[in-house]
């Protein structure tokens, strides 16, 4: 990325939207904003204009740290000898309701 | 719509020599419907065409605001004014989610309205026609969305993730945009002789531009093949612009209006309608920036940002001046 | 006396949403495109259920003549800069909102009503406004300057919202006002005497202007459906 480092560009903020109770925030997008009044403001008016949510989290980009795509074997699949963990590995004898 | 058949101008740089274990792996996820997220791997030439894709998609949406903005203060009615503000207002989102989209690949927004506002960056030629009655208004909602909406809904599945979840926000929100430029035509063509008579010169003026936005027919598309096998471009030109025709036609025979094309006829053996040769020179003459009024659409633009300059840089030094004192505390 | 506080209310919102909507596609940033466009569109709703309160809400928004609109002046003040149109805004809805929180409170159940479901956007315009007052006022010298000359544009017409029974409000207002030139580290413009007449129908020259742009469709062709 390119960027002057004396650039006047307002930072990014990322959007959480609660959609309703009960529900988690979900990522919905992103604003340009310079401060968090106005990123709070900018999703508002941005991702909830169609009163898509009761609650938005904004998050400036840079401090969200993501995994890195190629660690994705070792940190999300599962172990190919940790089977246990899978409900699938346990016979529940037929007739055994709510299990 | 917005893809580098806009830039047929630009020269496009020597491939990179991509390694062929990764760009196996890259093409086989894309081949199997995988969506493709922001840190993934992907091959440089795929980087830059979405950069440029999806930023020139955003402009068109920017740019866009401004032929129906032109006539927001001048809507007939405070339900018409309403609507159109709110879709205009939408038009604006739009090209938010698309710039954030396009910022995922490593552009920043600031790059790109500069290359907007210099006229590296192109944006659908359609915006460069004028608005000169409200007629223009409902042909706008009617054709232009309903032939955005066509590009638009197979672009939900294409392979960049930002992207494609940007596309499922904005055909959502597009549903309401062309059914209120249909009733503005219908209520127009119902109307006086007056009134009649702007709906009828609106389609005349619109018509031809609409199909144009489609791209230039398949055989001069260079880059279509790669675009379609990574997902970027779901079908060819011919294909969508030949199911808008199919589409549009009968909507104008329900409200009385005549499409200026002496040439169009159903075809009975195709179950798809004939029309008429598009002026290819016109087309290629406003992608080159010769539209009625390029000039004014990028001088509002430049306006708007030059103007808004001291607004955004005192934004940003309150935001600073604040942030080092509650570091100081 | 009924229609004539529709009117008022009415005019206030359809005069201000007019103005505001000119700004679309023209915002210093896109973030602030859609916030501007919101407020607006939130006073064209506004103004179109207090419109109807009083007759149909399109035959007066379009076929009346400046002297028998309501609106106060402060709405009918050109956008200016980013910064004129941020000083009308903060002085107007920073009165509107506990107006209109009256009107829900104390007023006829038709137009309480509509204030009820109005309040809670203007809560939002006013904050928007004085948020944007303090971040102009406390940024950089330019926009410090410019939001001194809006302020002082638009203060002439501070006067003229606290006539009659509204004089109520001016202690609140006040208080609002007050609080967040402090924090932007503003005085009050010089105080002088208030430009009144909007109520009684005697405008300034700018809603003449308006009224054109706004009203051409509808005088070109009399009788027809849009």
């Amino acid at each position: 990325m390119s960027k002057a480092p004396n650039s006047k560009e307002w930072p990014l903020w990322e959007v959480f939207v609660r959609a309703k109770n009960g529900l988690s925030h979900r990522h919905a997008g992103s604003v340009h904003a310079a401060d968090s009044k106005m990123a709070l403001e900018a999703a508002r008016d941005t991702y909830t204009r169609r009163m898509e949510g009761v609650s938005l989290w904004v998050v400036p980009s840079n401090a969200i740290t993501a995994s890195d795509p190629r660690d994705a074997d070792e940190l999300f699949a599962p172990a190919e000898d940790k089977i246990y963990r899978h409900p699938s590995f346990y016979v529940i004898p037929e007739g055994i309701k709510n299990i | 719509m917005y893809t580098t058949e806009l830039d047929k101008q630009q020269k496009s740089a020597a491939p990179i020599a991509e390694d062929p274990e990764k760009l196996a792996r890259f093409e086989a996820r894309v081949a199997a419907d995988d969506f493709i997220e922001p840190n993934d791997w992907m091959p440089e030439a795929y980087r830059k065409t979405l950069v440029r894709q999806i930023s020139q998609h955003a402009h068109s949406e920017i740019v866009g605001m401004l032929p129906e903005g032109n006539w927001i203060t001048r809507a007939p009615s405070l339900r018409r004014k309403a609507v159109l503000l709110a879709k205009v207002q939408d038009e604006g989102g739009h090209g938010l989610y698309l710039y954030c989209a396009a910022e995922t690949l490593g552009t920043s927004r600031e790059e790109m309205i500069e290359a907007l506002h210099s006229g590296r960056a192109k944006y659908s030629t359609i915006f460069n026609y004028p608005t000169l009655t409200w007629a223009d208004i409902g042909a706008i909602g009617w054709l232009v969305d309903g032939a955005a909406i066509m590009n638009q809904v197979p672009l939900q599945r294409t392979s960049y993730g930002p992207y494609a979840r940007a596309m499922v926000r904005i055909c959502k929100e597009e549903s309401f945009h062309q059914r209120q430029g249909f009733e503005i035509m219908m209520v127009l063509a119902k109307g006086s002789a007056a009134q009649k008579r702007m709906a009828q010169d609106a389609l005349n003026r619109w018509w031809w531009p609409s199909l144009m936005m489609f791209g230039p027919p398949d055989d001069n598309s260079p880059n279509s093949a790669q675009s379609m096998r990574w997902r970027i471009k779901r079908e060819t030109n011919d294909q969508i612009r030949q199911r808008f025709v199919d589409a549009t036609v009968p909507q104008a025979e329900a409200i009385g209006l005549t499409v200026p094309d002496p040439a169009l006829k159903w075809n009975e053996e195709r179950g798809a309608y004939d029309f008429g040769e598009i002026d290819w020179a016109e087309f290629y003459a406003v992608v080159k920036g010769e539209g009625a009024v390029a000039k004014e659409r990028v001088a509002a633009r430049v306006k708007a940002w030059e103007d808004g300059k001291w607004v955004r840089d005192a934004a940003q030094a309150h935001a600073t001046k604040h942030s080092m004192k509650a570091a100081a505390e | 006396m009924r229609s004539e506080l529709a009117l008022r209310l009415g005019d206030d919102g359809l005069i201000l949403g007019q103005n505001l909507s000119a700004w679309c596609g023209h915002a210093p940033m896109l973030e602030l495109d859609l916030s501007l466009s919101n407020i607006a569109l939130d006073l064209i709703g506004q103004a179109t259920l207090f419109l109807g309160l009083a007759g149909d809400a399109d035959d007066l928004a379009f076929r009346r003549d400046v002297l028998d609109f309501k609106n106060c002046l402060l709405v009918e003040q050109p956008n200016g800069d980013f910064a004129q149109t941020i000083a009308r805004q903060f002085l107007f809805s920073n009165w509107q909102e506990p107006m209109l929180r009256d009107l829900a409170a104390k007023g006829e159940p038709a137009f309480a009503a509509i204030a009820a479901k109005s309040v809670k956007e203007v809560a939002y315009h006013a904050r928007f406004a004085s948020e944007w007052i303090v971040r102009l006022g406390d940024g950089t010298e330019e926009s410090r300057t410019r939001l001194i000359k809006g302020l002082d544009w638009m203060w002439r017409f501070v006067d003229e919202l606290f006539e009659g029974e509204h004089a109520a409000l001016r202690p609140e207002w006040d208080a609002r006002i007050d609080s967040a030139l402090r924090e932007a580290g503003l005085e009050r413009p010089a105080a002088r005497r208030g430009i009144v007449g909007g109520r009684e129908g005697h405008h300034s020259e700018h809603l003449g202007h308006l009224l054109s742009e706004m009203q051409f469709l509808q005088r070109a062709y009399p009788g027809a459906a849009w």
